[in-house]
């Protein structure tokens, strides 16, 4: 096999690890990853490498494959061909030895109905040879007072923190999280985003699966775009959206008429669209919006309302695929 | 092997929350064997089968009704925890399958004993007829057969499909093996070729084996009984390590 440095790029232009800091070292490598479910291709050639300290998302619409990649990485899964380790070790060969290192949370896992908090939490704690203190975990996680509630009784956040607790019992270099915010209100989904990066603070590396543009925008260091089993693009959020969206929009409300002409003349500007005196200016560029301030700036035009409209991931994934996420 | 004792500790626990199963699989067989025995009543007394009956063919039923019992449960938990991500999370962590799956067998086994030994208690209370069994011997026939019996509970639960169906396939596999085991009917008075498929079938050796042992058999005699049980220990465990589904 040819070495992996010259495969593990299919995209052009990959983002290096995390801006902050000096590259980590390189924690999952995953070359020409394959799994066949019968006929049906679920992983296609997909490659990419994490680094140490980032949280990394693999984002895509439901049945992208996502969750077979993550499961192939993590050892649950046996892939068809191709390439991974985590940590230097093979997630199948030494699945063991890989499974005393990392920590991981199962999309749609449940656990004994009956089972309760502290049963689990101890129950996991004495699997693994080192163990963080079950008491202290679940604390930080806010799950102290249901101690010694069954899980059936927990609400969906309080399963997904304790499913967290569960992955972080070993103080795992690696965590995996597969759609960790599914099904949570707005309000929990938050907590658990605090949760996420503070994991990350810890120097932990965190691997994550969403079809959450949002998440995937607040949360991660670097993305991986798959759709229909195949990685399409990958990057830092921010810098897919300047790549593949570089147009940028500026909405705002004065009482002056009749700016259409010279807003067009602002550098960058693509189109103006008028609707009384609501000024809606398309443009492209990173200096566009500043372009903008100091036009009404130098005018010194009265303002009543000013927002910018940035695409996003979701835009992102439309340019790249045609359709939306959820479609 | 902290696993294992830890798992099925806790399985041990959580099965007893479950008051319904808890119920049904370890205490409905007492009270079967205690209805049935007193609605002998004096009966019993006087005729020579329902002396048999009560002092041997019950006793074995009922350790048998309490094996199957325990299989059909263990089939009816292997298919919830799968249907739930309970088999695949567990597996997830530095915990071998077989420990996962063998903890399942210690707390069945553990629960099948509990439930013998509350049938023998009362039974000495309650039961209208003294009961002799050659105790050494027939625990370890009990346990042969319930080790055997779960074993062909994991080959079941490795092809159900869904939690749904899972404890009735599981009574449509063990209860017509039953009824061709000797248990109710000598093999000899069964038509011919329903005699020929008890022979060949396990379950017909757990009743040899459980009636040998209870009667005082010598090991020798029951020698061939346990080495069909044997066989299918081993043929069942091969099938589930190949078999068995985890999601």
């Amino acid at each position: 096999m040819p070495p992996l440095e010259q495969h593990a790029a299919p995209a052009a232009g990959i983002a290096p690890p995390p801006a902050s800091g000096a590259p980590g070292a390189r924690v999952i490598e995953v070359a020409h990853l394959r799994k066949l479910y019968g006929a049906t291709v679920a992983v296609d050639d997909v490659s990419f490498d994490v680094y140490q300290g980032e949280i990394f998302g693999l984002i895509g619409p439901n049945g992208a494959g996502k969750t077979t990649t993550l499961e192939c990485i993590e050892g649950v899964r046996r892939a068809d061909a191709g390439r991974t380790t985590v940590l230097g070790l093979d997630p199948v060969r030494n699945a063991n030895e890989l499974q005393k290192r990392i920590g991981v949370q199962l999309q749609q896992a449940q656990l004994q109905k009956r089972i309760r908090v502290r049963e689990a939490v101890d129950l996991w704690a004495a699997l693994y040879p080192r163990a963080v203190d079950g008491r202290a975990l679940l604390e930080q996680l806010g799950l102290t007072e249901k101690r010694n509630a069954s899980f059936m009784s927990l609400s969906g956040g309080q399963k997904q923190r304790l499913f967290i607790a569960l992955a972080l019992i070993n103080d795992p270099e690696v965590v995996f999280l597969d759609e960790l915010t599914t099904g949570l209100d707005p309000q929990a989904r938050r907590a658990i985003w605090e949760l996420v990066k503070g994991i990350r603070a810890r120097g932990k590396t965190v691997f994550l699966t969403t079809h959450l543009m949002e998440e995937a925008e607040r949360l991660c260091d670097r993305v991986a775009i798959i759709e229909h089993g195949r990685l399409i693009e990958m990057g830092a959020p921010a810098e897919l959206v300047r790549r593949h969206c570089p147009e940028r929009g500026v909405v705002f409300t004065g009482e002056h008429a009749g700016l259409a002409p010279d807003l067009e003349t602002i550098p960058g500007a693509d189109s103006v669209r008028v609707e009384g005196t609501t000024y809606t200016v398309q443009g492209h560029g990173d200096d566009f919006v500043t372009a903008v301030i100091r036009f009404v700036a130098g005018r010194a035009l009265t303002v009543r309302d000013f927002r910018t409209v940035i695409p996003t991931l979701e835009d992102v994934f439309l340019k790249l695929t045609g359709h939306a996420i959820r479609d | 092997m902290r696993g294992l004792l830890r798992l099925t500790w806790l399985e041990a626990k959580i099965f007893v929350r479950e008051p319904l199963g808890f119920v049904s699989s370890v205490l409905v067989p007492v009270a079967i064997f205690l209805i049935v025995g007193r609605s002998f009543g004096p009966a019993a007394d006087r005729s020579p089968g329902a002396q048999q009956f009560l002092a041997r063919d019950l006793p074995l039923f009922v350790s048998i009704f309490i094996s199957i019992n325990a299989a059909l449960s263990l089939i009816a938990v292997i298919s919830v925890y799968r249907e739930g991500g309970i088999l695949k999370r567990l597996r997830a962590t530095p915990l071998r399958p077989a420990v996962i799956l063998g903890a399942h067998v210690l707390v069945k086994l553990g629960f099948t004993g509990l439930s013998l030994a509350l049938t023998w208690v009362a039974g000495r209370r309650f039961y209208p007829v003294p009961l002799h069994a050659h105790v050494g011997g027939f625990t370890l026939a009990v346990i042969v057969t319930t080790v055997a019996i779960l074993t062909m509970g994991f080959v079941v639960a490795s092809m159900v499909g869904t939690a749904r169906f899972a404890q009735l396939i599981g009574s449509l596999v063990f209860y017509p093996m039953l009824a061709v085991s000797g248990m109710f009917v000598p093999l000899a008075s069964l038509p011919p070729p329903w005699a020929q498929l008890g022979a060949v079938l396990p379950l017909t050796h757990a009743v040899a084996l459980l009636r040998g042992a209870w009667a005082g058999e010598s090991w020798p005699v029951m020698a061939p009984h346990l080495g069909v049980l044997a066989l299918t220990i081993a043929i069942c465990l091969a099938l589930t390590s190949r078999v068995f589904r985890w999601e």
